[in-house]
């Protein structure tokens, strides 16, 4: 066998990005992973239930749960994904089984692409937790339909997988990737509108926070506390899935077959 | 080429300024199990990095398999292992193979082919965590065997192993190498020479000597691989010196 396949086999395999059952495998190691790890599990769904509850029990009495709510329900999941999903894959770089894996038949596609799946599914079990808990425990009134209220924030929780993934190539350390965290995540969140309307700030910021994901995550979620349906936020939720691709698009990129 | 496994001219490798591999040469026969032998920082791994195609190289051509080092046709037909056990550590030995097999495109039995073939099949259920160094690097291995590959490029894979557990692996690599794989297998344990049918001994980023252990020793006036190498490095260090008297007393 060994002597059947030559130069010409380079052109007769396509250097394939992705394949959906490689995808797949990939998306199943990583929830297999997953399961092994039931504290991470724990923290992750918990977590942003924890963050919740106390907001709701300070505001106790007022319309702060039912105003920001829904946008903290947007919030913690995606911050909490970004961290997990760029300390595991740069736990993945670090430990010498992505070296192996890119000298395997595997596109890099399937790698980036069955980690954002894989952790997907645990956002929207977190999504699905938070929100019942804060409906349900908490008392939340939202105006807008519940259904995209967990919609939008799967989308932000897997968003924040997507930066997660793109993030991790930049750092080398677990230190490093510790900190990508406020620095991707901080000026969005300060320029999304939350601390001070974005028609108040000064245009450049205003501009800025125009090609921030986080503003469309937001404004989707005070559009829904206010009473919006689907027509209100379909073009947020397209703008999020686009910053996902995107995010994806950038992870894939830079994964590299060979390094120094 | 024809028999040839791997074939490298003129390899340069530069690794944060500094050129680890400054120019190689090297032929890998097919069949053989070839031991690249040298102290570490030699340049063993970045070697086989480059061969597999997992390193940045400066210059010079290495094909494998008839086909340059890197293609997307020799992903199937090379197992690696690395230095470090690239497994995942909270996956058992068992989903861990099975992740590759995926990716490979092998099935069950061949996973436990590859498990029988390292002594681990007794282990498949039990996770990584809870394994000893050597029977992680077996893992590691297992996965490097698990698609037949043509060809094996095996980082120091005896290392933490015990003296029964090392013959037994080495007993693995030639009945593979009879059935036409070939293998290179680096190693810093010179009384490992020993086993392989053919050596390549590395230092400073270059190939110190090339042949059977039998030619080696021959041309030393040597009894064993290690006082072989010694001489080899003396002798190499006294032409460094004589072409650049600044070097003197740089080696030993």
């Amino acid at each position: 066998m060994s002597a059947t396949l030559t130069a010409t086999a380079v052109r007769d395999v396509p250097s394939r990005t992705m394949t959906a059952t490689l995808t797949a495998a990939t998306a199943r190691r990583v929830l297999t992973q997953l399961r092994h790890d039931k504290r991470t599990i724990a923290l992750v769904v918990l977590l942003p239930c924890v963050l919740i509850g106390l907001i709701a029990w300070m505001f106790n009495g007022t319309p702060v749960l039912d105003q920001f709510g829904p946008l903290l329900v947007g919030l913690f999941p995606m911050m909490v994904m970004f961290l997990v999903t760029s300390v595991a894959t740069l736990r993945e770089r670090t430990s010498g089984t992505l070296e192996r894996l890119m000298t395997l038949p595997i596109g890099r596609g399937d790698v980036v692409v069955g980690y954002a799946l894989a952790f997907a599914v645990l956002a929207t079990v977190q999504a699905l937790v938070i929100v019942g808990f804060a409906v349900w425990v908490c008392g939340m009134d939202v105006a807008g339909p519940i259904g995209l209220v967990v919609l939008v924030a799967v989308l932000d929780a897997v968003l924040g997988c997507a930066l997660g993934l793109g993030a991790s190539a930049l750092a080398k350390t677990e230190f490093q990737a510790v900190q990508l965290m406020p620095l991707v995540l901080f000026p969005q969140l300060i320029t999304c509108g939350l601390l001070m309307p974005r028609d108040e700030m000064p245009t450049v910021l205003e501009w800025i926070s125009r090609v921030l994901p986080l503003t469309y995550a937001l404004d989707a979620m005070q559009l829904l506390a206010a009473g919006g349906t689907w027509t209100d936020v379909r073009g947020d939720v397209a703008v999020i899935a686009g910053f996902i691709i995107g995010a994806l698009v950038v992870g894939a990129a830079t994964l590299r077959r060979r390094t120094p | 080429m024809g028999n040839n496994a791997i074939e490298i001219a003129g390899l340069r490798v530069v690794r944060g300024g500094i050129p680890v591999i400054p120019s190689l040469d090297l032929a890998v026969p097919v069949g053989q199990v070839v031991g690249l032998l040298g102290p570490s920082g030699s340049g063993k791994t970045t070697l086989m990095r480059a061969i597999v195609g997992a390193q940045i190289v400066e210059g010079g051509t290495v094909t494998v398999l008839g086909l340059p080092a890197g293609s997307a046709a020799l992903r199937r037909r090379i197992g690696y292992v690395t230095q470090s056990p690239s497994v995942y550590s909270d996956l058992t030995v068992t989903e861990n193979l099975r992740y590759a097999a995926a990716i490979l495109g092998v099935d069950a039995a061949a996973i436990r082919q590859a498990l029988t073939d390292v002594d681990l099949i007794g282990h498949a259920g039990q996770s990584i965590g809870t394994l000893s160094g050597g029977e992680r690097a077996r893992v590691s291995l297992a996965i490097a065997l698990l698609g037949a590959p043509d060809l094996l490029v095996l980082d120091e894979p005896t290392v933490g192993l015990d003296p029964v557990l090392r013959r037994d692996l080495w007993e693995l690599f030639h009945r593979l190498s009879r059935s036409g794989v070939s293998l290179l297998v680096s190693s810093h344990v010179m009384d490992e020479a020993a086993r392989c049918d053919r050596l390549i001994l590395l230092r400073g980023g270059g190939v110190l000597a090339d042949g059977t252990l039998a030619d080696l020793l021959d041309r030393t006036g040597t009894t064993d691989a290690e006082a072989a190498f010694l001489a080899l490095v003396d002798e190499a260090a006294a032409h460094d010196a004589d072409r650049d008297p600044a070097a003197r007393g740089a080696t030993p």
